[in-house]
């Protein structure tokens, strides 16, 4: 009996070899993609807010890139003044929303909580965070009103969490914004690299509503730079730059047929692609999917594969466990998915047939910290998809040492202020040198950027053409 | 087996816990399954002169606060004595007691301040067969307003007159209820005694407002825009109660009177408590109302077994014993020397007895030592005043250490010191000299 595997009854293609979309029912991708975290009632929240000790010199503020008043907006929530508490967050972070979903609390605040340190059962710093700031963006109101204004006008390149809480800050300060990005929607990863069940109903677009709501930041979407957008022409035009452009290439395996072969693409793309669905049931994936890589990207992936219907998935990672860069928390969710993840295996051999992939073939290497030596073993991983995710770099085409802006570690080399080597452009978020990759510590870099123009703005007359 | 029959004022029953006059009381419907959970007595709910009913509120007539988790923590109520008639009342209260012949049925009364009144109520009532009567000088609303409730337990001359017309005409055990509200229950205790009273129960509420409607701008809760003062009550009241039930059972003009103990008993420890400072009996109403009649198998199992544990056979051989360890300030050793430690292994950093210490004591822990975070105190300058012991979140993590041997560093002098209290002190200008 053939039925539409989307509307009830069995999915059609639960068990179908090869690339194939709808292989689950309406009910489980609905149960699959929801919120990973569902919020806290009133009531709960109130129970966990009671739970906060309120500390001296909190671990956990100690612990927030952004340096939240942990304990402060906790005690607001205590007292029934949620949009009290929100203030507080978004005052420190003003995608304090986002970062409720998607910061690793466990190896941040929430690590950090005395509590853990009690119990092993902290306070549910980021869903106490999450309960407040739902709060003030369910009650449609943006806590923060401008300064008059400076008359200046600032270039912020990069919608992502840096470029919106740069922007944020500078309009709240009183300097007019213009925020350019390439793709048609803003929040970067927000929007287009976060797990969907981190971040549902649209949250990533919310956000960039809630943030633009200050006012004084123009919009300008589909520009690039170095394509239809010229740094010097920014420096030129603008007071001040901010660069929040992120990371826009990706690592390639280097293998035959990398490019050629159908089922083998890269996991950043295959996110954003999932993420921009809006009919999970047409999106194809494999039966066998098999994730090269050992960070959050590649769980990210692998997680959501399987909760498209992959049948099998296995992350293969050529280091340990320890070295992961996948938190643990991570890590878990992918094992209680029913992901394998192997370790010690490099990719050698991508294996395919009439123009698709069927298998990899992978190397075992040597457990060790040093360079990876082969042990001269091999074995094959049946798939019918294979992800790549095995890092994202930055790519400066067009401006980058053209410009002068100095690189370390191959992305911009920025001091404490984030100023880069270039007067008059700063820059923060995962193009960076030095960061985290993660959304905490971008809005931190965007803040602080936001701090510093405004300080260097202040004290000159036109800082972008200074020299 | 820790044997928890009492003999309060000649009234039996086979375990201290009683329930108050209050509203789980209201009705044999209540009290029967109260004794079927195990309950020893009963105070039944106050019933008043014979005539038209007393009419209550229909809207909110409990308010609480609450603790984390909802938790009750304190209870107000505006309800008024029994609105039931009379004669059912007592219908009831005679079958009752026929059924439960070996547990406590007291009935409270509250009539108009006058001898007719009373003496008319107490024949009826005697002839239900109870075990005793309680004078309801408590209750501290509506009922006060009509010079009956606590606006006669607030005069020690009426409290003395009306139990005397009592007890001149029953043979009743009388039980005298007090109200808090006033400056030092010794003296309606004491008028209590004079007037012939069998026992005393205590407290009764306290007037309370709860908490405030900031929309309405109207205590709340409210009954169609406006609120009026309650009886406050439940464990938030306990700790003054207690001070009041051992104030009686230590003074010497009352000493030796039976109390019943009231205020915020929700556990077997609080009724020993309540024990120890000289109840015989203890009364619950809160807790009953908070969590149900089944509380009352908690409350028997834990006194058995720490009974047994503490090698009490009965009630009577701790009834009354901590009373006398409960003295004035002057009396308190002022050379007993006690300063805090923070055990290091319990200690998680949360830093809140440095924050209490440093805003609002003796400057007396360190939060940092040698850079690392870590709390430490200071014995030069811990006075031992317990705060950090109080606001710490962990168990016996801060304990208060009796100092002994070697020189406190915070006053130069040796901790080892004869005892000394404030009428010896040399800093006492009224100082009384040792005899010779």
């Amino acid at each position: 009996m053939e039925q539409d595997g989307t509307k009830g009854g069995e999915a059609q293609n639960r068990y179908a070899n090869g690339l194939a979309a709808g292989r689950l029912t309406g009910v489980e991708y609905a149960d699959n993609f929801a919120d990973l975290h569902p919020p806290l009632s009133t009531h709960e929240a109130f129970v966990e807010a009671e739970r906060c000790y309120f500390c001296h010199e909190p671990p956990c503020q100690k612990a927030c890139p952004t340096g939240i008043d942990i304990a402060m907006f906790i005690r607001q929530i205590a007292a029934g003044n949620s949009l009290g508490a929100a203030e507080t967050i978004f005052s420190a972070n003003v995608l304090g929303g986002m970062c409720a979903r998607v910061c690793p609390t466990e190896t941040l605040c929430e690590e950090a909580c005395v509590r853990e340190a009690a119990e092993g059962k902290p306070v549910k710093i980021g869903l106490l965070q999450r309960h407040a700031t739902d709060a003030m963006m369910g009650a449609g109101k943006q806590p923060f009103e401008r300064a008059p204004s400076t008359g200046r006008r600032i270039a912020v390149v990069g919608a992502g969490p840096a470029g919106l809480a740069c922007a944020h800050k500078l309009a709240e300060l009183g300097h007019e914004v213009i925020l350019f990005e390439a793709k048609d929607r803003l929040g970067g990863l927000n929007e287009y690299g976060i797990a969907a069940y981190k971040t549902v109903d649209g949250f990533a677009q919310k956000e960039v509503e809630f943030v633009l709501s200050i006012g004084g930041i123009k919009v300008e979407t589909g520009r690039k730079l170095g394509t239809n957008l010229e740094l010097s022409e920014l420096r030129r035009d603008y007071d001040a730059v901010f660069l929040g452009i992120g990371l826009a290439g990706v690592n390639k395996l280097r293998l035959a047929g990398e490019e050629s072969l159908k089922g083998v693409s890269d996991a950043v793309e295959f996110i954003a692609e999932l993420r921009q669905a809006t009919d999970l049931s047409r999106l194809p994936v494999g039966r066998k999917v098999v994730v090269i890589g050992g960070g959050m990207t590649a769980i990210d992936a692998a997680v959501q594969s399987k909760r498209l219907g992959a049948d099998e998935v296995t992350i293969v990672y050529r280091r340990g466990e320890a070295e992961m860069k996948a938190s643990g928390y991570e890590r878990e969710l992918a094992r209680n998915d029913g992901v394998l993840i192997r370790h010690f295996a490099a990719p050698k051999t991508l294996e395919g047939e009439a123009g698709r992939v069927t298998g990899v073939v992978f190397e075992r290497v040597a457990p060790g910290n040093g360079a990876l030596a082969s042990t001269g073993e091999s074995f094959r991983l049946e798939a019918d998809m294979v992800l790549s995710a095995i890092g994202q770099i930055f790519i400066s085409d067009g401006f980058g040492n053209a410009q002068g802006l100095d690189i370390a570690g191959g992305r911009i080399a920025i001091d404490e202020e984030r100023r880069t080597s270039v007067p008059g452009i700063w820059a923060g978020g995962d193009c960076v040198a030095g960061g985290q990759d993660l959304t905490v510590t971008a809005v931190e870099d965007g803040k602080q950027a936001a701090l510093s123009m405004h300080r260097a703005l202040a004290g000159s007359e036109r800082v972008a053409n200074s020299e | 087996m820790a044997d928890l029959r009492t003999n309060f004022a000649g009234i039996l029953s086979p375990n201290p816990f009683w329930l108050a006059s209050a509203p789980p009381t209201d009705k044999a419907y209540n009290i029967k399954r109260a004794f079927e959970a195990g309950w020893g007595g009963v105070v039944w709910k106050t019933l008043g002169e014979d005539g038209p009913p007393v009419v209550n509120v229909s809207g909110p007539r409990y308010g609480a606060i609450h603790g984390p988790d909802r938790r009750v923590i304190g209870f107000n109520n505006i309800e008024l004595i029994t609105d039931r008639p009379l004669d059912v009342n007592l219908r009831e209260i005679k079958q009752v007691k026929r059924d439960w012949p070996d547990r406590a049925v007291v009935v409270s009364l509250m009539v108009p301040c006058e001898e007719a009144a009373w003496k008319k109520i107490l024949k009826p009532v005697e002839e239900t067969g109870c075990d005793g009567i309680e004078l309801n000088f408590g209750c501290p609303h509506g009922m006060s307003e009509r010079g009956m409730g606590s606006a006669v337990g607030q005069v020690p001359e009426y409290i003395e007159m009306v139990v005397r017309w009592c007890k001149q005409n029953t043979r009743m055990p009388v039980i005298v209820k007090l109200t808090p509200n006033i400056t030092d229950i010794r003296y309606p205790a004491r008028a209590a005694k004079r007037g012939g009273a069998d026992a005393v129960s205590l407290i009764n509420t306290i007037t309370s407002i709860m908490q405030v409607d900031l929309d309405r701008m109207t205590p709340a809760p409210h009954v169609d825009g406006k609120g009026t003062h309650g009886g406050f009550c439940g464990p938030a009241v306990k700790p003054i109660a207690l001070n009041m039930v051992a104030q009686i059972a230590r003074d010497p003009e009352t000493r030796g009177l039976p109390i019943s103990g009231i205020g915020g008993i929700t556990t077997w420890r609080d009724a020993a408590e309540f024990i120890a400072l000289g109840s015989g009996t203890v009364q619950v109403c809160t807790a009953a109302m908070t969590y149900g009649f089944r509380i009352v198998t908690e409350m028997i199992s834990g006194l058995t077994d720490w009974m047994d544990q503490a090698g009490h056979a009965t009630l009577a051989d701790f009834e009354g014993r901590a009373t006398r360890n409960f003295t004035e300030w002057e009396h308190l050793n002022l050379n007993y020397v006690a300063k805090a430690v923070i055990d290091q292994d319990l200690c998680i950093k949360c830093g809140r007895c440095f924050s209490a210490c440093e805003d609002t004591s003796h400057q007396a822990i360190a939060a940092t030592v040698n850079g690392e975070r870590k709390f430490v105190v200071k014995d030069e300058e811990c006075v031992g005043c317990n705060l950090c012991v109080l606001v710490c979140p962990v168990e016996n993590c801060i304990t208060l250490e009796h100092r002994t041997q070697g020189i406190d560093p915070r006053t130069g002098v040796p901790y080892a010191q004869p005892p000394l209290d404030w009428t010896k002190h040399p800093n006492n200008p009224m100082a009384k000299q040792a005899a010779e």
